[in-house]
């Protein structure tokens, strides 16, 4: 043990029972005696692990994985089915950012009943106003009624408030990276310097690059489950593998019967050659894969396209065999690409999807996989798709 | 590595409660959430808050009119208009307190499934919030008292222990119509309908003395609310108006209220108690 335990979870379980047909009035109740008419959803399924003073704690999982479930358990919104939850300190959940700001209100009297709702009195609650307003930039509105608000003072407000709570354990649910290009920095830099601190971080999110940046540790939940704990680096891998596992075709997938190449490995590299499937921003890259003939191929040619998380084609590439070899693949001929890739991707994470045609010809698909390698970009500053070098300067004229 | 002395100790999370989170907290948020609740009542009216002391007036004069110059019920009795002022806005508590609680888990749902505090505050502060228009209009009710002609009595004193008994009773009932209405949509319709009865089943607009002896009487009797009120009358307005004891041909009906009112108070509480860790999953 190096730390103190800050969250002790023990054989947590969690069923939500889910009626078929929801009985929501008197009658329905007096007259359906049946009460078989719900199916049980296994939320978390005896659940278990600790949370040291002072860590940055991830937990990912897909939707409906029942990570949201644990945080609302953790947070003393749900009432845990079994096992227990312990903490060392004080609690403030945020679910989501500005919950129970009320509109009709101004920004300083939604600050003081947020920070009595999280659990400060209320001298507290009004003397954490300056630095609340500071740090979203708002002190000239403090007044304003919030409904007057624009949605991203809003958001900085309500991040504000997040950061500026003074508890010793804060659970935060999908809220990074509000507000315009500056203030995401400015958000960047307080997760940065909360993870270097005492305080310790329950930090749910499907942002793989988050997990990694922030995290000193994270778990993978699915189906209920605890499926990994640990590395965060680990986690974040498990975590996309999951997610490509069940997508509807794999590496090997191709179209019908025996693809005559096969894609037999993928990668990327860093300078050193080592694989890796995390790539820090603007940092040098390398392609390489390993293809085999099956059978005899003419003409062959190999394309690559990287992908985006919002599907977007970012770039991609296609090439054949040398000029110096005959432009045809025997049976149990083995082709190795590798390269070096411009890394001007924007942080985020990417797919590389993969065809193979014959007789250079697009019309004769010998492979289609959709889903070769994914790995993520991570870095501050992830606005637009690509990041491109730019030297701009400004100049005054006139007068 | 030893853990360091400043380090919490670790405790048990106990789950979403109906108090929990600490008495002080419990009040300071009751107390904010009142407060913003009525301000948002009367903000953007052109009037503001003397809407609060305009209403009740409005409601009273139809109502003077009405029973005065067209039913003339109150004829015989003595300061009718005050009486009939005085017992709008003491019903009015109690309306306002249990119609607004209804649905006012429902309302905050937002909250409600996003925060860990104290699911209780949510129908007290409906109840507070009643309260404090309640204040205000007590103010006009005294004003014309006056008027009107009342004379000061030594059992002005005594009014609270009248609104005692009918803030708990209006608390109870916002606890259980809040905590049933998260299971049963119905609640709060059925409730405006109850409310309404109990409006005309409590001596507000007519003396309990005109009502005939009988079964009708008796169970005017057995309403909780109608021995508060005419203990009201006859402390505040009308010495020499009868006792709801002296009134009462038997205890018996008196007894029964007693015994609904009792029943109310703890199943208010217990409902309350129980459906509290559930409803953030219900909403």
């Amino acid at each position: 043990m190096s730390a103190p335990v800050a969250i002790e979870v023990s054989g947590v379980d969690k069923t939500f029972r889910i009626p078929t047909h929801r009985v929501d009035s008197l009658k329905e109740r007096l007259t359906t005696f049946n009460q078989q008419d719900f199916r049980e959803l296994h939320a978390l399924r005896d659940i278990s692990f600790e949370v040291e003073r002072g860590e940055f704690f991830g937990i990912v999982g897909r939707n409906g994985s029942g990570k949201s479930t644990l945080l609302k358990i953790l947070a003393s919104i749900y009432a845990a089915d079994g096992g227990r939850v312990r903490m060392a300190g004080r609690l403030a959940p945020f679910i989501e950012l500005g919950v129970g700001f009320n509109p009709e209100l101004t920004a300083r009297e939604n600050v003081e009943l947020n920070g009595v709702m999280m659990g400060l009195t209320r001298r507290d609650a009004r003397s954490r106003l300056a630095a609340v307003l500071e740090f979203a930039e708002l002190e000239e509105f403090v007044d304003l009624k919030i409904k007057n608000y624009s949605s991203g003072m809003l958001v900085r407000l309500a991040f504000s408030v997040m950061i500026q709570s003074d508890a010793e354990i804060l659970l935060i649910d999908e809220v990074l990276a509000v507000g315009d290009a500056s203030f995401q920095q400015k958000c960047a830099d307080v997760f940065h310097e909360i993870r270097d601190s005492e305080r310790t971080v329950v930090f749910v999110t499907h942002d793989m690059s988050a997990v990694e940046q922030y995290c000193h540790r994270a778990m993978l939940l699915h189906d209920g489950d605890i499926k990994t704990i640990g590395d965060s680096g680990e986690v974040a891998r498990s975590y996309l593998r999951l997610n490509f596992e069940q997508a509807p075709s794999g590496a090997d997938a191709d179209m019908g019967g025996v693809a005559d190449i096969t894609l037999a490995d993928v990668w990327l590299e860093d300078r050193d050659g080592e694989r890796i499937t995390n790539v820090e921003k603007g940092s040098e890259l390398r392609f390489g894969a390993a293809l085999e003939a099956h059978r005899e191929v003419e003409g062959p040619s190999f394309g690559f396209a990287f992908t985006n998380a919002d599907g977007v084609e970012v770039t991609g590439f296609g090439l054949g065999l040398p000029k110096d070899v005959p432009d045809r693949l025997e049976a149990g001929q083995r082709v190795r690409l590798s390269g070096e890739l411009e890394n001007r991707l924007a942080p985020g994470r990417y797919v590389v999807k993969c065809w193979i045609h014959r007789d250079h010809n697009y019309a004769n698909l010998v492979l289609h996989s959709p889903q070769v390698l994914d790995f993520v970009v991570f870095g501050k500053d992830g606005a637009g798709v690509v990041s491109l070098d730019h030297e701009v300067t400004a100049s005054v004229e006139g007068a | 590595m030893n853990a360091e002395p400043t380090a919490p100790e670790l405790r048990e999370v106990a789950g979403p409660s109906a108090l929990g989170g600490g008495r002080s907290r419990f009040f300071e948020l009751l107390w904010l959430m009142s407060v913003t609740e009525f301000k948002k009542t009367f903000f953007g009216t052109a009037l503001g808050y003397l809407w609060s002391l305009v209403r009740p007036l409005m409601l009273f004069a139809v109502l003077l009119l009405v029973f005065t110059q067209i039913f003339k019920v109150g004829s015989q009795v003595p300061h009718y208009p005050v009486l009939l002022l005085f017992n709008i806005v003491l019903f009015g508590l109690f309306q306002e307190g249990t119609g607004g609680a209804v649905s006012s888990v429902l309302a905050q749902e937002g909250i409600v499934r996003k925060t860990q505090f104290p699911r209780l505050v949510i129908p007290l502060a409906v109840v507070l919030t009643a309260f404090f228009t309640f204040c205000l209009n007590m103010v006009v009710v005294f004003a014309f008292m006056l008027g009107f002609g009342v004379t000061p009595m030594w059992t002005w004193l005594l009014f609270p222990l009248i609104l005692l008994p009918l803030l708990v009773f209006t608390c109870a009932l916002a606890m259980l119509l809040s905590a049933l209405n998260v299971r049963f949509r119905d609640v709060a319709i059925i409730w405006t309908v109850i409310a309404l009865a109990l409006n005309y089943a409590t001596p507000i607009i007519y003396p309990l003395k005109i009502v005939p002896e009988g079964f009708l009487k008796q169970a005017l009797l057995a309403n909780p609310l109608t021995p508060i009120f005419q203990q009201a009358r006859v402390w505040m307005i009308d010495p020499g108006a009868y006792s709801p004891f002296t009134i009462a041909s038997s205890p018996w009906p008196l007894i029964v209220a007693a015994l609904i009112y009792v029943t109310v108070c703890v199943l208010g509480v217990w409902v309350f108690n129980r459906e509290a860790p559930r409803i953030a999953e219900q909403l």
